[in-house]
């Protein structure tokens, strides 16, 4: 048995006794950004089969989502650095071998689909939003954003450019959004010290959780049949390979070398079993899959409940993912 | 060029004269360090115990896990393979802190992310870097891989040595002699 220990006094913060220098902020910034670029990846799918006006909530009303969350992911992100005055070294920078670099720069492109898809649709998704609840406080701020985009000559240009080149745009949003959605995972598998995240499925993993947690929310928010049962099939599906990929995730680990061997373990009887297994395995992917079996049988569920708990189970898993590879280590002193 | 440092466990006293040595030459504020000491026991009372000590400080690897995930380019690497974090250029967004395996960065209370640089500023001058210089036992050695003839060079020809975790590929180049 070898036991050690610093004895020259060293507690640095966020470093000892064991790593803990990402949190929350960076759990819920992958949550995000794997819930726009999927709410992304359906609208411009939708808008790609010509389904735009038959799922009008898909294709046009969610998009106004992905802007506002992507947003506020990024100030979550800038939020979270240490050095926050030299952000904009990210965007004066690319590093081909860095994720972060490849996110950064991702998130920046995809602001531009992101921010002219809604607008394209503003006049549709005002009146679809009238028609339905004329007292939507929203209604306000989306008539004043409208108007602003018609007052100015290079705005309406861009828009007017956008709707001209609509279905390539949507080509490459989706590429960007596949991207996106890949790279929350991938950001995290990049680091060989962190035993839990570097592993090459955590990629899909991420991606498949993403999509999974925006087909949730549009079940939620739509209110046409047709489009409820697609979302509540296609979750269905989702969640499928979400727990394939996990127990994939946890067997590659156990039959691995003993650094990931320990990590799994974590999992497997160690400090992480429960809340794991209950909150995100259970609460998170099985029980509301077997409300949606149960929905889709015609028993009379809710939707917001399944999309609820596969919602907080997507931003459980992103950290626990998160804060367990940090702890996650070579158990070098 | 490549330089490395030897630590020679046998001859190490934990004295921690390297750490305050360091935190001296380098202006590293209060509560931080660059370079620590473990104490490791194997063994088990009253059977056979054994006590060693080891200077830890950044590896300078080979293969940079932390220059690899730098979105910016601030950590680079310079000439002899000095891992070194330009701060003006630094995020702190602790992609570095996160991929290493040896937890040898931190983040700098002015916000960037700072580190062991093996005494470039010394080195440059054809000193040993200010952990060596003090150590009392010479328990530390420091020098060029690449001239056969410097101490480290030597002391890793004439002894046996091993490196902290060389599973995780990133071929560190601070060797412990045994």
């Amino acid at each position: 048995m070898t036991e050690e220990l610093f004895v020259s006094g060293r507690h640095i913060e966020h470093i000892d006794p064991y790593l803990n220098l990402w949190g929350g902020p960076i759990a819920i910034y992958l949550f995000l950004g794997g819930l726009a670029a999927a709410i992304l990846i359906f609208a411009n799918f939708f808008f790609l089969m010509g389904k735009a006006d038959k799922y009008p909530m898909t294709a046009k009303v969610s998009t106004l989502i992905p802007p506002v969350i992507i947003s506020f992911g990024l100030i979550l992100l800038v939020y979270d650095l240490h050095h926050k005055l030299y952000f904009w070294q990210l965007l004066l920078n690319f590093r081909i071998e860095s994720p972060m670099s490849w996110g950064a720069w991702t998130l920046t492109f995809i602001m531009i689909p992101a921010i002219l898809w809604p607008l394209i649709y503003m006049r549709d998704i005002i009146d679809y939003l009238s028609e339905r609840n004329p007292a939507c406080r929203l209604l306000g701020l989306l008539n004043w954003i409208d108007k602003m985009a018609n007052k100015f000559g290079i705005v309406r240009f861009f828009i007017g450019l956008a709707k001209t080149y609509q279905k390539p745009m949507a080509y490459i949003t989706i590429v960007l959004s596949l991207i996106l959605g890949v790279y929350t995972g991938i950001l995290l598998s990049a680091f060989n010290a962190r035993p839990l995240w570097n592993t090459a499925i955590l990629g899909p993993l991420f991606l498949t959780s993403g999509v999974s947690t925006g087909a949730a929310l549009l079940m939620w928010m739509s209110k046409n049949h047709d489009e409820k049962r697609l979302f509540s099939k296609l979750d269905l599906i989702l969640i499928s390979v979400e727990i394939f990929l996990i127990i994939h995730l946890f067997m590659g680990m156990k039959a691995g070398p003993l650094v990931q061997y320990d990590t799994a373990m974590l999992f497997l009887g160690g400090p992480y079993t429960s809340i794991f297994w209950v909150g995100v395995m259970g609460l998170g992917l099985v029980f509301p899959a077997i409300l949606e079996i149960l929905e889709l049988n015609h028993y009379k569920i809710p939707s917001w409940l399944p999309a609820l708990f596969i919602l907080s189970g997507g931003l459980a898993f992103r950290y626990i993912m998160v804060y367990a590879g940090q702890f996650s280590s070579y158990n070098i002193l | 060029m490549r330089y490395a440092m030897a630590m020679d466990t046998r001859k190490c006293v934990g004295c921690g004269d390297c750490v305050v040595a360091c935190q001296t030459e380098n202006d590293v504020p209060i509560g931080y360090c660059r370079d620590w000491i473990v104490e490791a026991v194997q063994g088990t009372y009253p059977d056979t115990v054994q006590m060693h000590f080891k200077s830890e400080r950044c590896n300078h690897c080979d293969n940079t896990p932390c220059v690899r995930t730098c979105p910016t380019g601030a950590s680079h690497v310079i000439e002899g393979g000095i891992v070194k974090v330009t701060p003006n250029e630094c995020i702190g967004c602790g992609a570095c802190i996160v991929s290493c395996p040896y937890n040898a960065r931190f983040v700098h209370p002015e916000g960037y992310i700072d580190k062991c640089t093996f005494c470039d500023h010394r080195v440059a001058l054809g000193q040993d870097t200010a952990c060596v210089a003090v150590c009392p036992t010479d328990a530390l050695i420091f020098g060029d891989l690449d001239d056969a003839k410097s101490p480290v060079s030597i002391a890793l020809k004439n002894n046996e040595w091993y490196v902290l975790a060389p599973e995780a590929g990133t071929k560190p180049q601070l060797y412990f002699l045994k």
